[in-house]
């Protein structure tokens, strides 16, 4: 079981993991967080009309565990959370998870606003690609051009996660 | 003489860079790793556009395209030097 809060793998994923990450050997464990947010993607069967047979991750790992590090920081800048951020790559049939998500805080509206605003982040600047195995064929997905220093990107993932 | 044939094939100016490329990318290139020679005052940009000059279909990423060097986030006017690995990212999909 991975217990680091950054993580990229061809391994099934594990949620426990990810509690681990955030609730364990901080200097206040004893105390513990008041609450615990995840957050799950899944293989979906269906994409704009076709019909999904499988996913394949293709990612680049050492600039994808920086982008990573980089939203933990922005998210824990912004709310007072503990998160952890693991991604699978390979291939991946439906129903099986791609990203999991943990965000621990004292008060509950951090722990939900840090998960989402993290998802949103991914989405826009974490190198990774979903090639996607449909009936009567394939393509590779595109979704955002990845500029970290996009302030834009950033202000809209923020009002996405319900606090501005 | 062995020696004398690698200063010749290794001319003073004659930076290589290592060039990544993922996703679509690598499937019009044909891979995702190669090496190329680039000249002392090269940047990103004068790397890609070399690159969109040996495969056309990568003009279809022009507006698009994002660029690491060293596993780094950079832009298109970053220099790069003799042993960078220089990588272009067509837009991303995780999640």
């Amino acid at each position: 079981m991975d217990t680091a809060p950054y993580a990229i793998t061809t391994d099934p994923l594990n949620l426990d993991a990810l509690i681990s990450a955030v609730t364990s050997g901080s200097p206040d464990a004893t105390i513990g967080p008041g609450g615990i947010t995840s957050f799950v993607g899944i293989v979906r069967n269906e994409n704009a009309g076709r019909r999904v047979l499988r996913l394949e991750y293709e990612g680049y790992d050492p600039l994808a565990l920086r982008a990573f590090e980089r939203i933990g920081a922005e998210t824990a800048d912004r709310w007072d959370v503990r998160v952890a951020l693991h991604h699978r790559l390979g291939t991946l049939q439906i129903g099986e998870a791609s990203v999991m998500i943990a965000a621990a805080s004292p008060h509950r509206a951090d722990a939900f606003a840090a998960c989402r605003y993290i998802i949103e982040r991914v989405k826009q600047i974490v190198p990774i690609w979903k090639h996607e195995f449909f009936e009567g064929g394939d393509v590779w997905i595109e979704g955002a051009t990845a500029d970290p220093e996009d302030d834009v990107a950033r202000q809209d993932a923020i009002r996405v996660a319900g606090l501005e | 003489m062995r020696y004398e044939w690698l200063v010749l094939s290794n001319p003073v100016n004659g930076n290589r860079v290592t060039i990544r490329l993922f996703a679509r990318l690598k499937d019009i290139v044909g891979t995702g790793e190669l090496s190329r020679e680039a000249s002392s005052d090269a940047t990103a940009g004068t790397v890609w556009r070399s690159l969109m000059n040996e495969f056309a279909e990568l003009r279809d990423y022009e507006t698009s395209i994002s660029v690491a060097v060293n596993e780094e986030y950079a832009r298109m006017d970053a220099p790069v030097a003799d042993g960078d690995e220089v990588a272009f990212l067509p837009p991303v999909s995780g999640g």
